[in-house]
């Protein structure tokens, strides 16, 4: 029996491993198909992309710190998806966040030491992104109103307000395109070593295996699973529902605002007019293929990073415009739940079995 | 301020509003059908996207501004057959779907139009447009009402024809049944699979033509990512319509107006930042929700794919 119960456990591993690569497989070998079909050779496509995201000492420290602003919104959805929200509108938080943290962090690195610059800086991106959920969240909360069109609302505006605040109230008179004044690069967070990679990165790193953890260990972490998973039997059960979605919605966003201010002050240190790189919506599918998992989401995170930077290469050099990446993510996704599909109903069959 | 509210400024708004809101509505009106056999369809602003591309490529190649709507609305068709599939068929998440259909559609549209014309967007000949007889001839508000391409009056017909779809016919009582409850249906003898796949596919149809619309008579031209965020608006119209076409009919042209409000600003010569113009039809959703969210109405089975037997 034990040698059963062996084969059984490998069995399982194995089946676990393919429905991660099933999804990442089929998606490369579609978008190469794509590739083929518009003229270009995909082999030599993947193989610059993963040149230039992974095999240079430059590309792989650039996908590396990209992965700071990915990790700690892939943070944030963790704790709304766990919670049974759709929070949608991750984009509007981050840059909301992001452009008061650069008209910010220039004007206080003037007269404040800098750990305390940090710090304000990081409370204000938490508490701009928190805020920019309180009307998904009221909605949500008070009227049952679905979160995943308010969320969305509520991203483009931020999107659209964020854009008036870089060219009016926040604009350095000094450029001449609309931007924000820009933080010394001796301000900006310190770089690890002798390597381009920021510090930002070992905190987000740190705050996606907290919550990773607070959710699956914790009693606040129990009440958002068990909102999630039913948000009726929550409330029979003496869960303050109301309460539970708003702080939810805050720390989601708070944490999606937390990684504008670390782009920032790690990376750009300032922002022009409307840049928007509109990671939320490439990070949720990403939330998703780890199954909510911390650790998973890192692994994805940094496949994903490394598919970015190399993408922005392969655009300049190979002609394969960087709306590719956005063709792939989207085929990873619908393979990724074609094949929870598919394990779904093995499930069901098995259990149907006598 | 007083010298703003010219005979010019008002045609131009009104007419605006017209061409901003047609697509909302005929979008609108497909996500209405969707929503009511219980399909939450967030996919549709990918086939708004793909309906642009392939109504603008159509009638760039072809001339023809008929053939153009009818590609645009095939490829929003055939973009809905993938949505059907996964979510009605497999029973796949929507939403998760949605998203997926959403991205791929930017991305691919703006890949295939990128590789098409190269960094250059050639622009289509001027739309025709139908002026209607003696309406057309009123004073200001006759050219700018009644003097539009043909889709716009069709597009106000199909919100008629829904009307009485929806309260006479066989097929639109089976999709309230499907949204509010599919066991009923089922019980019934109809088959809930068949009836949400066929309102996946009008919406589908409907939302590619209202794309081909935005990029055949709207702008005359294609960008990428140029529907930004029309098919959400639509899918909020759709909400807060509670299941009645003409609510969409006027909320598509509030919007409408609110969208035309930058090109009717700058004719009076007023000068706001476009970015404060664009925040203000979402602006006008969040308002609209936070107002009326007591008011609007989803079906109960909306989102929930069904089994037979399940409970």
């Amino acid at each position: 029996m034990t040698g059963g119960g062996e084969r059984e456990r490998a069995r399982e591993a194995l089946l676990r491993t393919l429905r991660i690569v099933l999804p990442i497989a089929g998606a490369l070998i579609v978008g190469a198909l794509l590739l083929v079909a518009l003229g270009k050779d995909p082999l030599a496509y993947y193989g610059y992309v993963a040149k230039r995201g992974l095999y240079s000492a430059s590309g792989l420290q650039a996908s590396i710190t990209r992965m700071a602003p990915l990790l700690l919104i892939a943070a944030g959805l963790i704790v709304a998806f766990r919670a049974g929200l759709w929070n949608l509108g991750v984009d509007g938080q981050f840059l909301l966040a992001a452009v008061c943290v650069a008209a910010l962090a220039p004007a206080l690195a003037r007269e404040l030491p800098l750990p305390v610059v940090y710090l304000v800086c990081f409370a204000t991106s938490i508490a701009v992104g928190a805020a920019w959920s309180l009307v998904p969240a009221f909605l949500k909360a008070v009227h049952g109103i679905n979160e995943i069109i308010s969320t969305l609302m509520m991203s483009f505006l931020g999107v659209s307000l964020a854009n008036v605040l870089i060219k009016i109230p926040f604009n350095d008179p000094a450029t001449t395109v609309p931007q924000t004044a820009t933080l010394e690069v001796a301000d900006r967070l310190a770089r690890i070593g002798d390597t381009t990679v920021h510090w930002g990165v070992v905190l987000a790193t740190l705050v996606v295996i907290g919550v990773h953890h607070a959710v699956e260990h914790t009693a606040v972490g129990l009440r958002l699973q068990m909102l999630g998973a039913n948000p009726r039997a929550a409330l029979h059960f003496g869960l303050n529902v109301r309460r539970l979605t708003f702080v939810a919605f805050a720390l989601s966003a708070g944490l999606a605002g937390l990684a504008g201010a670390v782009d920032v002050m790690g990376v750009h240190g300032t922002i022009r007019a409307d840049w928007n790189p509109a990671y939320g919506i490439l990070v949720i599918p990403l939330v998703f293929l780890a199954r909510f998992n911390g650790y998973a989401v890192i692994a994805f995170v940094f496949f994903f990073a490394v598919l970015l930077i190399g993408g922005e290469s392969a655009s300049r050099r190979l002609g394969v415009p960087s709306f590719f990446v956005l063709v792939l993510v989207a085929l990873l996704m619908l393979f990724f739940a074609l094949v929870e599909f598919l394990a779904h109903v093995r499930r069901a069959r098995a259990s149907a079995r006598p | 301020m007083t010298d703003l509210f010219t005979e010019a400024f008002i045609a131009s708004l009104v007419f605006g509003a017209v061409t901003a809101g047609t697509p909302l509505l005929i979008a609108g009106l497909g996500e209405q059908i969707s929503e009511k056999a219980g399909v939450l369809n967030i996919g549709l602003e990918g086939m708004l996207l793909v309906g642009a591309y392939v109504g603008f490529s159509t009638t760039f190649f072809t001339g023809s501004y008929p053939i153009g709507f009818l590609a645009g609305g095939l490829g929003g068709l055939v973009t809905a057959l993938l949505m059907a599939g996964l979510c009605v068929v497999l029973s796949m998440n929507q939403i998760v779907v949605g998203i997926a259909i959403t991205l791929g559609a930017e991305g691919l549209t703006a890949l295939l139009h990128h590789f098409q014309f190269s960094r250059s967007y050639p622009r289509l000949s001027e739309a025709a447009s139908w002026k209607i007889p003696l309406l057309g001839d009123l004073p200001v508000l006759g050219p700018a009402l009644f003097d539009h391409n043909g889709l716009v009056y069709l597009a106000v017909a199909l919100c008629l024809v829904l009307i009485w779809v929806f309260r006479r016919t066989h097929f639109g009582l089976n999709l309230q049944a499907a949204g509010d409850k599919p066991a009923a249906l089922d019980a019934a003898g109809v088959s809930v699979r068949g009836t949400r796949i066929a309102a996946v596919l009008i919406t589908g149809f409907l939302g590619g033509v209202a794309g081909a619309y935005m990029s055949m008579v709207g702008a005359g031209l294609f960008l990428p990512f140029m529907t930004g965020g029309a098919g959400f608006i639509a899918i909020v119209l759709a909400m807060l319509a509670r299941g009645h076409p003409l609510w969409v009919l006027g909320g598509a042209f509030l919007f409408g107006s609110g969208l035309a409000l930058t090109t009717a600003l700058q004719v009076a010569g007023v000068n706001i930042p476009t970015d404060v113009i664009q925040m203000l039809p979402f602006l006008m959703v969040v308002v609209v929700l936070i107002v009326f969210a007591r008011h609007s109405y989803l079906p109960p089975a909306l989102g929930v794919p069904y089994r037979r037997g399940e409970r």
